[in-house]
């Protein structure tokens, strides 16, 4: 394929999973020339060995500020230019921002091959991020379950209930005072804890 | 009022009048309903507060100008209505470094002359020897510390292009860059240059404030158009922020405005670290030597907090002489609009202030003249400007 045909991308990202998404999206869609750069430490250098077309890097990223001086730099041999410099398309800029993605286009890459590159990175993001939502998710879940689990046990040997009349308790305590069953569990453990 | 303000910082002790008049009440006061966003760039806080996903912003006083010019990126003019802080950095080096300064220095060594001319010796002995130039870290490009490491080493004959090399580091990879030794200083905000003294591998050589008597440093800033059509939220913004300085500034309060500051969803440091900065009381030496300084951050006091366009037309100038952008009358102008000491005095009722303010003093160079800033810039003999 001819770097006509596929710009080279870099992605700075120092998440790995992040990446790997993004990366396995790129080449699906055909851009083949895709470098993974997690390695924060001379970020310039590394990125001017790869001599990239685009640049992406996540917004969470401080080393964003590092790669604004890159415009600044005279003696660079490739300026890349903003990408947020066409202000005539503020929707895809917005999208962007919100999904937590940022692009760095080098000068002289046609905007209608920018535009499906963005779009897939905002997506891919964007299903990164529900992904992590599932995952705290299900670990706030299992730490509820273990909470639940410590709260049930002092019940049981304060009040000489059994497992399920304890479960009954913090249910329906908690549906009373319209909170979650475990917030009710943790606030028995305090007690516990402080009446020790 | 109907959706809570989104208002973005970095964080940095100089966001503290932004942060305390949240966390202290004085926005909810003014009937201000604000979330702080805390964010890890300027490229993010600028971008955000371009495109309206922030309705204000604590910024880099010439990442405002920078945006109202549309230089390096989109254009976006921003109006500064409060100026969040005067001073408040510092360049710390490593102790390699300080020892080579102190070898070479003749003179009292907080006279930046004089750690001017022994980083020029410094750097021609390293040029004689074949070693790597100095490295030296600052934030952005369009910001104060690039601009007053640039002042400074010049003032000796440094050329800050040619001689050294400048690099943009995020404030919190500061520290770990001059350990591992990728930088060999830096010029940055509180409260990194504690930080790195604490560790101890870094010496503060010099308070911004030894060179640049008065230097403007973080706006609040918001864009212009939303300004002209929320005049009454600029207003009670101000006037939250101008309690919040007054509050901050009073001895009897450092303690608690310095608690607020290092809650981890804030500036996240010790406390001590920033009520040492808020005081001007700091460490400047692993050895534990202190030096205190009544100008190192001015929060409010000595009319702090009053945008001055002088300032904005020397941070213009700077980007002049280091070839950020040319020369141009309406250049000047755009960079002076930025800073809104009408918007201040009108938020607070007060008639414009008879006394002008405190003209722009530096430790080299001619009275700065915002009406001659060629001629001022001739004066001075490194630059990347041409005439």
């Amino acid at each position: 394929m001819s770097a006509e045909q596929s710009p080279k991308i870099v992605i700075v990202d120092e998440s790995p999973v992040r990446a790997a998404i993004l990366e396995e999206g790129l080449r699906e869609a055909g851009f083949t020339q895709v470098v993974h750069i997690r390695e924060m430490q001379s970020l310039l250098a590394r990125i001017y060995a790869v001599d990239p077309d685009i640049i992406l890097i996540d917004l969470e990223n401080p080393s964003r500020d590092v790669l604004e001086a890159m415009f600044q730099v005279s003696r660079a041999v490739k300026r890349p230019i903003a990408m947020f410099v066409d202000q005539s398309d503020s929707a895809s800029i917005q999208a962007s921002v919100e999904a937590g993605v940022s692009a760095y286009i080098v000068d002289g890459l046609k905007k209608e091959r920018i535009k499906p590159i963005l779009d897939l990175c905002v997506s891919r993001f964007n299903a990164f991020a529900k992904l992590q939502q599932e995952l705290e998710r299900t670990k706030s879940q299992l730490e509820d379950r273990k909470v639940i689990e410590k709260a049930k046990g002092i019940l049981m040997k304060v009040k000489g209930l059994t497992e399920d009349e304890a479960y009954v308790l913090l249910r329906s305590t908690a549906m009373r005072e319209k909170k979650k069953i475990g917030e009710i569990a943790q606030s028995i453990i305090t007690a516990s804890e402080m009446l020790k | 009022m109907t959706a809570p303000l989104r208002i973005g910082f970095i964080p940095l002790v100089d966001a503290a009048a932004l942060i305390v008049a949240v966390d202290k009440g004085f926005a909810a006061a003014e009937g201000l309903e604000v979330e702080l966003v805390r964010e890890v760039s300027w490229s993010n806080v600028r971008d955000k507060l371009n495109i309206g996903l922030f309705d204000a912003s604590h910024l880099l006083a010439p990442v405002a100008i920078a945006s109202s010019l549309g230089l390096g990126h989109v254009k976006v003019p921003i109006a500064a209505p409060f100026n969040l802080g005067i001073n408040g950095n510092a360049i710390t080096v490593s102790p390699a470094l300080h020892a080579a300064l102190m070898e070479e220095i003749a003179g009292d060594r907080v006279d930046p002359m004089a750690t001017a001319k022994a980083l020029a010796k410094v750097v021609a002995k390293r040029r004689k020897a074949g070693a790597e130039p100095l490295t030296f870290g600052m934030t952005f490009p369009f910001s104060t510390h690039n601009y007053q490491l640039r002042f400074w080493m010049a003032a000796a004959g440094v050329d800050p292009d040619e001689d050294v090399r400048l690099v943009v580091l995020p404030p919190p990879f500061m520290v770990d860059s001059l350990k591992s030794g990728h930088v060999d200083a830096f010029c940055v905000g509180a409260p990194w240059n504690s930080v790195a003294v604490d560790l101890g591998i870094g010496h503060i050589l010099h308070f911004v404030s030894d060179f640049l008597a008065r230097a403007a440093e973080k706006v609040l800033a918001v864009r212009q158009n939303w300004a002209d059509k929320n005049p009454d939220v600029v207003a009670a913004l101000v006037r939250a922020a101008v309690k919040s300085a007054e509050f901050i500034e009073h001895p009897d309060n450092r303690t608690e405005a310095a608690r607020i500051l290092a809650q981890p969803e804030r500036i996240g440091v010790d406390a001590e670290v920033i009520q040492r900065t808020l005081d001007g009381r700091l460490k400047i030496s692993p050895d534990g030597t202190m030096r205190e300084s009544d100008r190192y951050l001015l929060v409010g006091r000595e009319g702090a907090g009053r945008p001055d366009p002088v300032q904005a037309a020397w941070l213009y100038a700077q980007m002049v002489r280091w070839g950020q952008t040319a020369l141009t009358a309406e250049g000047v102008n755009t960079a002076m609009a930025v800073f809104r000491p009408d918007l201040y005095d009108a938020a607070l009722s007060i008639p414009r202030p008879t006394d002008p303010p405190a003209p722009f003093s530096a430790f080299v160079g001619p009275a700065f003249d915002p009406d001659n800033i060629r001629g001022h810039l001739e004066a001075f003999e490194v630059g990347r400007w041409k005439a």
